[in-house]
């Protein structure tokens, strides 16, 4: 891998204009990942999905360079009916489009950072891949007060046109004072075994809202993996949705610093997995400050020998006090092979808190089958009533219903 | 015969030059074959001992020291310590009460333990004072008499070597972690107890009646054997303070429970914590782990940690027999700069199998406390449940109190359901305490017991009075 990795550098970086500060820091970066490799189980945030066995099983070698030199047509008819939206379209990794075309321009403003490498503080070997590799790396940033009209989606879209097997994404979100911003992380995959890696950068200022849905349906033999840091000053809330299920692997990392008083964070998340699938999400709930409040939920229906892993952490500092932390995952296991793995961590250093986290799986309630079979149901739709209430739970509590309402008709969730 | 008997053998007749007064030896610093056979030669073992020790310390030479766990400690010297010392004669230790540190008298006054059991605890030369050999013996009578084995296990390897030689490692083999694999290349001593078949143990066994059971040293080993059917309920440690000058104790303890049989091991822990700048303070690592070999068995723990200056330990039921039940209660107190890692492990491996975990952690000063366990519910364990709740309460904000349960359910017919909260003694508890006559401390003592009584109710019944009043004394100083 080493040297397919060094060849495909010195590639990607003949394409780019960068000062040589850039490509040392660049390079700097490959060599880190050269030395570390892919995580694996001997990792403790990776000890549930060795992601360097997973990639050995399902693509095998991993190239890396991409020609972002050709441009990808895009293809309108993988736009969401109904909504009226903002987009941004990424395909096959390279930006082909962004478009708000229902906002004042002057209250939005892209940068172009490709130049400049922000560290993240995630210590695993991806963001270094992510950091050597990225092409392209933008800034939105929402000017002070303005709150978008519609919602950004942003397409990811990867076709049979693909240079590589390997795509690193990099997007950076600045929401200035009292502004807001509803997005949409939309996957759309048609080619076939690839690895995907996303890194999301969000920089919340007083009382700015985030709120990320990201919604990966349909069916695909990719590989993902996201990470979104989300720093939050006062006043602030951030709201996260995740919907698991379409690709063969997928591991959504939300690492969120409370920094402000009164900030919150809220992070809901399904699972719906069957065929071999193996999905994680793990989340790093930071309470850094005083009054601050964190709220997850986290709910699974697993099928024909799937997986799912929730690892969540609630860590409160010793000046955090009058901090609300809460996480509940639930999961359903509806096949002997099913399995569901949940490590709730709580770490805490002040003592006026209220800390509390559960986790229950099993398989569905028998007695409520019964209870729907003698009153004329079929099993099967029993079956699918159960667990169209149990995840009926989690879309309820996206804020947004025009994006609530858009969900439930991908998810064909009913009320 | 291989070569590495006849070595063995040949070594049987060494004798180090060292020869008759036992009681004064101590061999020499360090951790090497030679020792680990001086020290097997010493407790005249047969061979197959020394081959399990040896076979240990190959693997021992191996292994790291563990570097995941949350208390951090200064690196130890594996080559500075003495692994076997001889019980100290009469002359070292203190002549009568007079001479012991007053704080720790205070502390047996307000624990309500009688003084010539305080004498006792302390090795006070005293004779006929205290009447225990005599009282030992009449248990002993009725044990036997039931066919009860319960001895030292050095005596029970050399009387019972049948019963040692199949169970002994067959929990904690000698390839497992770090400081499992030093015990058993280096124990000293330690209790052994076989329950045979259909025999219900008529009382509470505890260290406290058996004789030689002081100065067990800092490598104990305890072989529990239930047969089928029986029942027995060991007791392990006591309530009073114990001072000891070994830093490191690194225990091992394996239970077994054969089919219908029941196990109910208790432990009460108090070694010294260190000084109030936490120095000082005894390494409390202690490997304990229970099979439920059998059909219908149980293995249930109790534990009510309140000393040393770090506790890491995790005892664990592996439930392979179908229909099986594994308990876990415990309650940990950390004060000062005391620092507590410890939970369970329920392995369940059989059809039918039941595990219950409650846990009260309760961190005070500057101390600290995690609580880190593992419910794993394996493919084939049909029909199994879990119930974990573990609870923390912080008293002050330079403490810290941590969560770090792992959870893998492969089975989709059974359940695991976990529940974990954290917070404080509030305001309005101690206020209304306060209200009727309380000073603050007793209240934070009154309300700490309720926090506990879950745990506190499990214990035998005059250890549980004991310990409720040792659950107040550990957070001392920590009010106000």
């Amino acid at each position: 891998m080493k040297e397919q990795l060094q060849k495909d550098f010195d590639n990607s970086i003949k394409n780019l204009s960068l000062s040589q500060k850039d490509i040392e820091i660049k390079k700097f970066c490959l060599d880190n990942f050269i030395n570390k490799g892919f995580p694996n189980r001997k990792e403790e945030d990776w000890k549930f999905s060795d992601l360097n066995q997973i990639i050995k099983n399902n693509i095998g070698e991993l190239s890396f360079y991409n020609d972002q030199t050709s441009t990808n047509k895009v293809d309108t008819s993988v736009f969401v009916d109904g909504l009226e939206h903002n987009k941004i379209v990424f395909i096959n990794g390279r930006i082909e489009k962004i478009d708000f075309e229902y906002e004042k321009k002057d209250q939005i403003e892209i940068i172009d950072q490709s130049e400049t490498i922000n560290e993240f503080k995630n210590s695993n070997s991806l963001s270094d891949l992510n950091n050597a590799f990225t092409n392209k790396c933008f800034k939105i940033l929402v000017k002070k007060g303005y709150q978008l009209v519609k919602p950004l989606i942003i397409y990811h879209t990867t076709n049979s046109k693909i240079w590589s097997k390997n795509i690193n994404l990099r997007l950076n979100f600045e929401l200035d004072k009292d502004s807001s911003l509803r997005l949409i992380d939309l996957f759309n995959d048609t080619s076939e075994k690839n690895f995907l890696n996303i890194f999301y950068n969000f920089e919340l200022k007083e009382n700015a809202v985030l709120k990320n849905y990201k919604v990966d349906k349909f069916e695909n033999k990719n590989i993902k993996y996201s990470f979104n840091n989300i720093d939050q000053d006062k006043n602030s809330v951030s709201e996260t949705f995740i919907l698991s299920s379409g690709s063969n692997f997928s591991k959504n990392e939300i690492n969120c610093n409370l920094n402000g008083v009164y900030a919150s964070a809220f992070v809901n998340g399904i699972f719906s997995l069957n065929n071999h699938k193996h999905h994680e999400i793990r989340s790093i709930i930071n309470h850094l400050t005083e009054n601050t409040k964190s709220y997850q939920l986290i709910k699974s229906v697993l099928d024909e020998s799937s997986k799912a892993v929730y690892q969540g952490k609630i860590f409160v500092n010793s000046e955090a006090q009058k901090t609300d932390g809460y996480q509940l995952s639930k999961a359903i296991l509806l096949n002997k092979e099913s399995e569901f793995n949940a490590k709730p961590e709580l770490e805490i250093y002040a003592d006026d808190v209220k800390c509390s986290h559960g986790s229950a799986s099993g398989s569905l309630n028998e007695d409520s089958i019964f209870y729907l079979m003698s009153r004329g149901l079929s099993y099967q739709q029993s079956r699918e009533l159960l667990i169209n209430g149990f995840l009926l739970d989690v879309v309820e509590k996206i804020t947004d219903s025009e994006i609530k309402n858009l969900i439930k008709n991908m998810i064909g969730i009913k009320e | 015969m291989d070569n590495r008997q006849k070595e063995i053998n040949n070594l049987k007749d060494y004798k180090y030059g060292f020869s008759t007064d036992i009681e004064n030896i101590q061999a020499p610093k360090g951790l090497n074959e030679d020792v680990i056979k001086f020290i097997s030669n010493i407790k005249k073992e047969p061979a197959w001992m020394l081959e399990f020790r040896l076979k240990a310390f190959e693997r021992f030479k191996v292994l790291k020291e563990p570097d995941w766990q949350k208390p951090k400690f200064p690196k130890i010297d594996y080559q500075d310590l003495y692994y076997y010392s001889a019980p100290k004669s009469m002359k070292d230790k203190p002549k009568s009460l007079d001479e012991l540190d007053p704080k720790l008298l205070e502390t047996y006054k307000k624990l309500g333990i009688p003084l010539q059991e305080q004498a006792r605890l302390n090795g006070i030369a005293v004779d006929a004072v205290f009447d225990s050999v005599s009282v030992a013996t009449t248990f002993k009578d009725e044990l036997t008499k039931q066919g009860i084995i319960f001895c030292p296990i050095s005596e029970a390897i050399q009387n019972h070597p049948e019963l040692v030689k199949k169970y002994l490692g067959s929990v904690i083999p000698t390839s497992d972690h770090f400081f499992a694999t030093l015990n058993s290349a280096v124990f000293t001593d330690g209790s052994f107890v076989y329950i045979p078949e259909g025999v219900r143990c008529p009382m509470e066994l505890s260290t406290y009646f058996r004789i030689n059971a002081s100065n067990t040293g800092q490598f104990e080993r305890t072989l529990i054997i239930a047969d089928k059917g029986s029942y027995v309920s060991y007791l392990e440690g006591c309530t009073a303070p114990m001072r000891d000058e070994n830093q490191l104790h690194a225990a091992n303890v394996e239970l077994i429970a054969l089919d219908d049989a029941e196990i109910k091991y208790s432990t009460v822990q108090n070694w010294y914590p260190g000084d109030k700048d936490g120095k000082g303070g005894i390494y409390n690592f202690v490997t304990k782990r229970g099979l439920c070999k059998g059909k219908n068995s149980k293995i249930s723990w109790t534990q009510v940690e309140t000393g040393s200056s770090i506790t890491w330990k995790y005892p664990s039921c592996i439930l392979k027999g179908d229909n099986s039940v594994g308990e876990f209660y415990s309650i940990a107190i950390t004060n000062n700069h005391q620092k507590a890692d410890t939970g369970t492990k329920m392995i369940h491996l059989g059809k039918n199998t039941k595990s219950k975990i409650i846990s009260k952690g309760i961190s005070a000063g500057s101390s600290d406390m995690t609580y880190r366990g593992l419910v794993d519910i394996s493919s084939k364990a049909k029909n199994s449940t879990n119930y974990t709740q573990c609870d923390s309460l912080l008293m002050g904000n330079k403490c810290g109190a941590h969560t770090v349960p792992y959870i893998k359910n492969k089975n989709s017919e059974s359940n695991i359901a976990h529940e974990a909260t954290t917070s404080k003694i509030s305001e309005e508890q101690l206020h209304y305490c306060q209200q009727r006559g309380l000073n603050p401390e007793e209240a934070v003592g009154l309300i700490v017991n309720g926090f506990c009584k879950e745990v506190l109710q499990q214990l035998p019944m005059e250890f549980a009075v004991e310990a409720q009043k040792l659950v107040g004394i550990s957070l001392e100083g920590s009010v106000g």
